[in-house]
């Protein structure tokens, strides 16, 4: 994996995205190093969605450009580089008759290519990626039937399956119980130091995202803060009451450092 | 009961126009079972009906200029599935009334072309279907049809697996999930020429939506479903066809009786859906909670 010079997994450059009238993003300029974990975070409304959703290409900015691991994402065509899991709620279709493992196994689509099935070794991928998420007892189960956090688990291992170097994941834990959400994020931080990936996890949850994240993007339409972990804790308290309006108490949950 | 099988079997080695009837409806069936079980997952049910419906001024003009009913139809199909698209994008008129807007005034453009032409005989063929007069072209365009369907949810399987399942997920693999949307629009519109001499114009989004609800309610995974579909497309055809002849109905309406009877079966007896199960179950558990 030594590169001369490693591109950064996302450069944002100098990027406004307006919806009719309303200004969504202003002048966002930022780097995602790859082997990094940044936490977005941004108030309801503050255009995170947005620029992931620019980042992965599904919006076209107005201005500004966004490049993955060096190439301008108009020309990107690594995708399966790339893993994205979405907010639960908007997207799937929850009455859909498929199974766990039916599901996971569509991340290899996009790779797997058209007029082409999957293969043992694909099979074996998959089993592989339910592992990582601890979901393997739940690989025959209807994907409807499961709880919100282990769907989302599901999902999570969708976007694994393909090996991504770099993982994009849009308020995860959004209607997934507290207990569940807890090693969900231990899930995320393995991933990043055992499989040295790329990982970009968007969250209004402040507080618990600081200790496993190894750098902190703040986003309100512009971005506020962008700095390593500590950075921001030293400087969080002002940080955060600037950016939200508000004083905001940073709760740190120290029992998960090691 | 028995004479009337064994009329109908023995009608069916003497009559050409049985077999092909026969052979027609079948094909039908398989082709309405499988397009309907993506129609029903893309909660497309009221685009089928509407898409069905809005391809009869293309069928009266093909009829009127003497062309085959297919390039009419899938022209005003095609039409009226951008217009609905055009009139939800462009206005504050949500989906579902421009589907509702779109597809009835379609629909009376081609009562008003039929009728001037005079021919109510055959607005009544079209509108429910005369299986028993179709002819040996009608019945290669629908195999036609039929093999290109297969064909194409065959090679598309992927495709339309996780475009309908997650259109989020697909537009990040760059599926274009506009172009899946209007190849299916074309589709529905083939489907439903194909349709017309069985089941006809009127009840072919039944055939499109029962089996295939009816085959969603047995299983969890959607190639079993799609199969299970296609066959109970085929049961209801066969089944349909029998009855239309025995007892001199239209076909499009026992056709449609059949595969709703299915409906109600797996309705109340599916052992996992099925709401007989499910009052047992709940009673069951209700005796061991009390003891």
């Amino acid at each position: 994996m030594e590169k001369k010079l490693k591109n950064p997994a996302i450069f944002v450059d100098d990027l406004s995205f307006h919806y009719g009238e309303k200004n969504v993003l202003e002048h966002v300029t930022m780097e995602v190093k790859q082997g990094s974990f940044l936490g977005l975070v941004g108030p309801n409304g503050s255009g995170k969605s947005t620029l992931i959703k620019c980042i992965l290409g599904l919006l076209k900015p107005q201005q500004g450009s966004v490049s993955l691991f060096g190439e301008k994402v108009q020309k990107f065509n690594k995708w399966e580089k790339v893993g994205y899991v979405s907010q639960k709620a908007n997207s799937f279709n929850t009455a859909f008759p498929a199974t766990a493992f039916e599901v996971v196994s569509m991340g290899l689509f996009g790779k797997v290519g058209l007029f082409r099935f999957l293969k043992s070794s694909d099979k074996e991928k998959v089993w592989d990626a339910l592992k990582a998420v601890n979901m393997e007892a739940f690989a025959n189960r209807n994907i409807g039937e499961l709880s919100g956090g282990q769907q989302q688990r599901i999902f999570i291992a969708r976007a694994l399956v393909s090996d991504p170097e770099l993982l994009i994941l849009d308020e995860p834990t959004v209607g997934v119980d507290i207990e569940s959400s807890e090693s969900f994020y231990k899930m995320l931080k393995n991933l990043h130091r055992e499989n040295k990936m790329t990982l970009v996890l968007v969250t209004h949850d402040v507080g618990v995202m600081t200790n496993y994240v190894t750098d902190v993007a703040c986003l309100n339409k512009q971005i506020h803060f962008h700095g390593n972990t500590k950075e921001f804790e030293e400087s969080s308290s002002e940080n955060m009451s600037a950016f939200y309006g508000h004083h905001v108490h940073v709760i740190h949950h120290d029992h998960d450092h090691e | 009961m028995n004479m009337n099988m064994i009329d109908f079997f023995e009608a069916l080695f003497q009559y050409e126009f049985l077999q092909k009837a026969l052979f027609t409806s079948v094909m039908v069936g398989v082709i309405c079972g499988i397009v309907g079980c993506f129609i029903i997952l893309r909660g497309m049910s009221l685009m089928g009906d509407a898409i069905s419906h809005a391809v009869l001024p293309g069928v009266a003009i093909s009829y009127m200029l003497g062309i085959s009913f297919f390039f009419g139809a899938v022209i005003t199909g095609v039409l009226t599935a951008i217009g609905i698209g055009y009139v939800s994008q462009n206005s504050r008129i949500k989906h579902d009334m421009a589907i509702g807007i779109m597809f009835t005034s379609m629909f009376a453009v081609g009562i008003v072309i039929i009728t001037l032409m005079k021919s109510s005989a055959d607005l009544y063929h079209i509108l429910f279907g005369n299986v028993l007069a179709v002819r040996m072209s009608d019945m290669w365009i629908t195999v036609g049809i039929g093999v290109l369907v297969i064909g194409l949810v065959t090679l598309f399987y992927k495709e339309l697996l996780v475009s309908t399942f997650d259109p989020t997920m697909a537009q990040s693999y760059g599926l274009p999930n506009k172009w899946i949307h209007y190849a299916l629009m074309v589709v529905l519109t083939m489907v439903t020429v194909a349709s017309l001499q069985t089941v006809g114009i009127v009840l072919v989004v039944a055939m499109l939506i029962t089996p295939a609800a009816t085959a969603y309610l047995l299983t969890n995974r959607l190639s079993v479903m799609i199969y299970l579909s296609a066959f109970f497309g085929i049961i209801a055809s066969v089944f349909g066809l029998y009855f239309s002849f025995i007892y001199n109905l239209a076909s499009g309406a026992t056709i449609v009786l059949v595969s709703a009877f299915m409906f109600a079966m797996a309705f109340f007896f599916s052992p996992s859906q099925g709401l007989v199960w499910k009052a047992l179950k709940a009673r069951k558990n209700r005796a061991e909670l009390m003891r």
